[in-house]
């Protein structure tokens, strides 16, 4: 990465995003044709959801018969944690205009969120519409086209996991995280450190009794005020 | 199954509940600004989702028992993370993952 913030740089930045996109977009598809829905409300579900995790949920309550606000208000739950990034990055955008931030925000992915803080340490703090933009369109094409893919695909292959493509989501946040780690200099690396063995404490004892879509936010929320309390108190 | 209908209706639920959650903070900040401990609660967020994100890979959820290790993603994680320290490169670091875990449930290991 580095300080650029134009559009060739935007796909430069977000190509390795893209694998983790195209590995669970097929998963997905695959899944939900197991499911029963045909690849048109497949696609639908990818266009208009546009979640990750939030779809799988989406095709199994559809598929269990549940009613229909449960089944919105659990995809709203495990999505929620998307508050907390969007409050994260809205503030670099509050020049643009509202239908511009309106536009970020509708796109906003877990990794489009992950790259683009990372990003900000390299392009001294600033984060450009074009820049993001892209980052976003991007991986909501790779997304569509990957879980249409994966659905018209689903007669074929019954086992995706062989290829290890499910993998590539976690391996691309173990390298966000680690990039996060040696660029932020605002935060000591001890910190860091600190809170991230707390988050792992947290999420193990977390699973014991929460379901895990939902304990991530949860994890999210307690982690953070972890680190702001260890900070005033410590460094 | 649930019909079309019924699956469409949701389907847009669905939609409204993931649009609002992504969007809503950018249309509030747009008018205010956040107080400085905000910023500062909110400065860990990138941090703790990611590595809640991968811990989360690495165990097996069982409501009510302890959770199992997910062997395959531990031990698919060692390279990668090692392949971080080294490239400091997403797009190797990601290939890397990727690989390993495909030769770890090649050779059955895990």
């Amino acid at each position: 990465m580095d300080e650029k913030l134009d559009i060739h740089t935007a796909i430069k930045d977000t190509l390795p995003t893209v694998f983790g996109y195209i590995g669970i977009g097929i998963a997905f598809g695959i899944v939900g044709k197991a499911a029963g829905f045909n690849p048109l409300i497949v696609l639908l579900m990818s266009i208009l959801i546009y979640a990750g995790s939030a779809q799988f949920i989406t095709v199994s309550m559809l598929a269990s018969h549940s009613p229909i606000l449960s089944i919105v208000f659990s995809t709203f739950l495990v999505n929620s944690r998307m508050l907390l990034m969007s409050m994260t990055l809205a503030p670099y955008f509050k020049k643009e205009s509202l239908s511009k931030n309106i536009l970020i925000g509708t796109l906003l992915t877990d990794e489009s969120f992950a790259l683009g803080m990372n990003k900000l340490n390299y392009s001294g703090n600033k984060l450009s519409f074009r820049w993001f933009n892209t980052a976003n369109g991007i991986s909501y094409l790779t997304w569509i086209i990957s879980s249409l893919g994966g659905a018209l695909l689903g007669n074929f292959i019954t086992n995706p996991e062989k290829l290890g493509l499910d993998f590539a989501l976690v391996a691309m946040f173990i390298g966000l995280l680690y990039l996060q780690m040696i660029s932020d200099n605002a935060t000591s690396t001890l910190l860091q450190i600190i809170v991230i063995a707390f988050t792992l404490i947290l999420i193990y004892v977390g699973l014991i009794f929460i379901p895990g879509n939902l304990l991530i936010l949860l994890v999210t929320l307690l982690g953070c005020g972890f680190g702001v309390v260890i900070k005033h108190a410590f460094f | 199954m649930p019909s079309f209908n019924f699956t469409l209706l949701t389907i847009l639920g669905c939609g409204m509940a993931t649009w609002v959650s992504r969007v809503f903070p950018f249309i509030l900040l747009k008018k205010f600004d956040l107080p400085k401990p905000v910023i500062d609660y909110l400065s860990f967020v990138p941090i703790v989702i990611m590595s809640a994100l991968w811990f989360s890979s690495l165990f097996n959820q069982h409501l009510g028992s302890l959770p199992q290790v997910n062997y395959e993603n531990l031990l698919a994680s060692v390279p990668t993370v090692i392949g971080a320290i080294i490239f400091k490169n997403l797009l190797v670091i990601v290939i890397i993952g990727i690989v390993s875990l495909g030769v770890i449930r090649l050779i059955g290991i895990a």
